[in-house]
């Protein structure tokens, strides 16, 4: 099958969701001319037009509520923030407008947009161009949260983001533009719905749940893990809201271990609540607490001899199922049914 | 004398809508007075000359945004005042059933799109409208109400600077009532007029005395042909006053009884009704019959209003999202 990375499936299900849908439009910074900094959109501003295609003045609240405007009209706006640090200078527009209308309309009005957003860590860029924001939005009822790990998986949700009536907040790990690691993309058309988790790889023991990039290290744990005979198996689950537990909830009453693993800072971020919801609705079925595999509290280092400390690593997945199942010294069983 | 450019339908419907605008606004603060209403409520007493003045300049099909202070706003665009009343009260029966209230009526089929909480944030918006106007090559234009608050936030610069590189089919309508709350513009803005920072954007900036409707609707429909013939946005700049508190029952600490009572002698309503006497299209008799038609048409709203049901309890989780509600709200 036709392979492809993962910056390149986003351009592909932009493309061909700009050639199906007249009412699509991209904006952004960068987005026409240049083509994105990331490259994303080279060449679309010459198929599409200016008109489609719009370069926008470095305003963020500013153009996301033109967006907003534009999509409470009929329009299909697909608007890039550039960095998702760059997103807290419209926050107001994707938390106080974006999401609210469709309720506070009492449901006469609705935000098609999809608010893509580059994010993460890895890339040397310190403390405003680093961060993984994606509870922040989690926590906006009116907003869907998406964050694809594969190729495969990148075109099919984008695909749905955009023809979702929804304000959509679809988060791309930066790292994983510059991943050499392909996979098989049709070329015949697909979508995958949203709030569908994946379960990229199968396994008894354990659960480890990621999103993002922690995907690719939560399964590179898995491997490490079957050569010492532990048998993990990793949900990927793609979309944060809407959020899908069942597939959760039938992984952990086989395995009865569960790690949550993401790069955001630990403290707020979104495995809490995962944890929370495994601890209030499967505790009957776990043997050990709910670990939590996530950055530390702090700034995004510049320096590389620090920031690779403060982002969960492929070892520190395998360090933790190895307590969860052997009994280090953070691990308590009290909880066997 | 301007106003013998209009006939007397004109000026008899400029003068009910006023009065429409200020019984609905004296008919709210009763009922919240008496508690039948939720939530304070934010009045535009004073201010009927922009709301009105401005929305007769607009087609059916055109759309604004209004503000916090948007009642007149919503009604001089055709908001039923019935269903805006129930609005205010949190009924089903509402605009927006309940879910958004007094600051966020919304409706697009009356050309709505939405008031705002969030000073500031309906400009760039309406914005976006406009360019989705231009998008869908549809002939519709978009008027953003805002205040004096308003011109002084991020938004306002970011909206008029997209909307004038773009040469979108936007007006911008400031009702610059002199106070944001409590603070005076002028304590916080150096710039004389508002209409000034146009220039910034190389758009035209018109300064118009917000008490007198005629002027109002000139300079308003002189912006909206502007903008349909495809030359751009106008920032106007309407100087008006509310005789109320930012918020009814606010102590209003920050100005004088001497500035309200000179403003109160400007009242645009009183200014109409005299000029339409003295040129003779109306007797002091006529004027009094839709007087009096106007306070019914508000005292059935509220009755209206009163008499509607309040949403399901079982509705509270519903509409957060347009599609694939339930499983988004569930977790």
């Amino acid at each position: 099958m036709r392979q492809l990375n993962y910056s390149k499936a986003i351009t592909e299900a932009l493309r061909e969701e700009m050639r199906r849908d007249e009412k699509m439009i991209i904006m952004g910074e960068d987005m026409g001319v240049m083509g994105s900094v990331f490259g994303l959109t080279i060449g679309f501003m010459k198929e599409f037009g200016a008109h489609r295609v719009i370069d926008t003045p470095i305003s963020e609240n500013g153009f996301t509520s033109v967006a907003i405007g534009a999509a409470m009209r009929g329009l299909r706006p697909v608007v890039e923030i550039m960095y998702v640090d760059f997103a807290m200078a419209c926050y107001d527009a994707i938390a106080n407008q974006a999401a609210k209308v469709s309720y506070m309309s009492g449901g006469t009005l609705s935000v098609p947009m999809v608010i893509r957003t580059p994010a993460g860590a890895g890339r040397r860029s310190a403390g405003q161009h680093s961060q993984s924001l994606e509870a922040i939005f989690t926590h906006i009822p009116g907003l869907k949260v998406v964050a694809a790990s594969t190729p495969y998986d990148a075109k099919g949700l984008l695909k749905s983001a955009i023809r979702d009536n929804d304000p959509v907040v679809f988060i791309e790990h930066k790292s994983l533009y510059f991943y050499d690691a392909k996979c098989d993309v049709p070329e015949e058309e697909y979508l995958i719905e949203l709030g569908k988790a994946d379960i990229k790889r199968a396994g008894d023991d354990v659960t480890i749940i990621a999103w993002s990039q922690e995907v690719i290290h939560a399964l590179e744990a898995a491997a490490q893990l079957a050569e010492e005979g532990i048998s993990a198996e990793v949900i990927d689950i793609r979309s944060l809201v809407p959020l899908d537990f069942d597939t959760i909830r039938n992984s952990i009453i086989k395995t009865r271990r569960a790690v949550v693993v993401h790069e955001a800072v630990k403290r707020g971020g979104y495995g809490g609540e995962i944890a929370a919801q495994i601890s209030d609705e499967l505790f009957d079925y776990l043997d050990a607490p709910v670990k939590r595999v996530a950055g530390s509290n702090v700034v995004i280092p510049y320096s590389p001899a620090l920031e690779d400390k403060i982002i969960p690593q492929t070892g520190n997945i395998v360090a933790t199922v190895r307590e969860l199942l052997h009994g280090g010294k953070n691990a308590v069983f009290t909880n066997a049914v | 004398m301007v106003i013998r450019k209009y006939g007397r339908e004109t000026l008899i419907k400029f003068y009910r809508e006023m009065k429409r605008v200020r019984e609905f606004e004296e008919k709210a603060c009763e009922l919240f007075a008496q508690g039948m209403i939720e939530y304070n409520i934010h009045t535009c007493i004073g201010q009927e000359a922009t709301a009105v003045g401005g929305c007769q300049a607009l087609e059916k099909n055109d759309l604004i945004i209004c503000t916090h202070r948007g009642h007149g706003q919503c009604l001089a665009k055709g908001g039923d005042p019935g269903i805006m009343m129930a609005e205010l009260f949190g009924r089903e029966t509402g605009y927006c059933r309940g879910r958004g209230g007094s600051m966020h009526i919304a409706s697009i089929d009356v050309g709505i799109l939405g008031a705002n909480g969030i000073v500031g944030a309906g400009i760039p918006i309406a914005v976006g409208s406009a360019l989705a106007t231009n998008i869908l090559k549809t002939t519709e234009i978009t008027l953003a109400f805002f205040g004096d608050g308003a011109s002084n936030t991020g938004e306002f610069h970011e909206a008029l600077n997209m909307a004038s590189a773009w040469n979108l089919p936007v007006v911008f309508f400031c009702e610059n009532n002199k106070y944001a709350v409590s603070v005076d513009i002028e304590r916080v803005s150096k710039v004389k007029d508002i209409a000034e920072r146009a220039k910034a954007y190389d758009i035209p900036g018109v300064v118009v005395d917000g008490c007198d409707v005629l002027a109002v609707y000139e300079t308003t429909k002189k912006a909206v042909e502007r903008a349909r013939e495809g030359l751009g946005p106008t920032l106007i700049e309407a100087k008006t006053y509310r005789y109320h508190g930012h918020f009814e029952g606010e102590p209003q600490v920050y100005r004088t009884e001497e500035e309200m009572s000179e403003w109160k002698k400007r009242d645009a309503i009183e200014r109409l009704y005299k000029e339409i006497i003295e040129a003779g299209f109306a007797s002091a008799e006529e004027l009094a019959d839709i007087d009096k038609e106007v306070k019914e048409e508000m005292e059935e709203a509220a009755l209206f209003a009163q008499d509607s049901p309040w949403p399901a309890e079982d509705e509270a989780m519903r509409n957060v999202y347009s599609n694939d509600n339930e499983r988004s709200v569930a977790r």
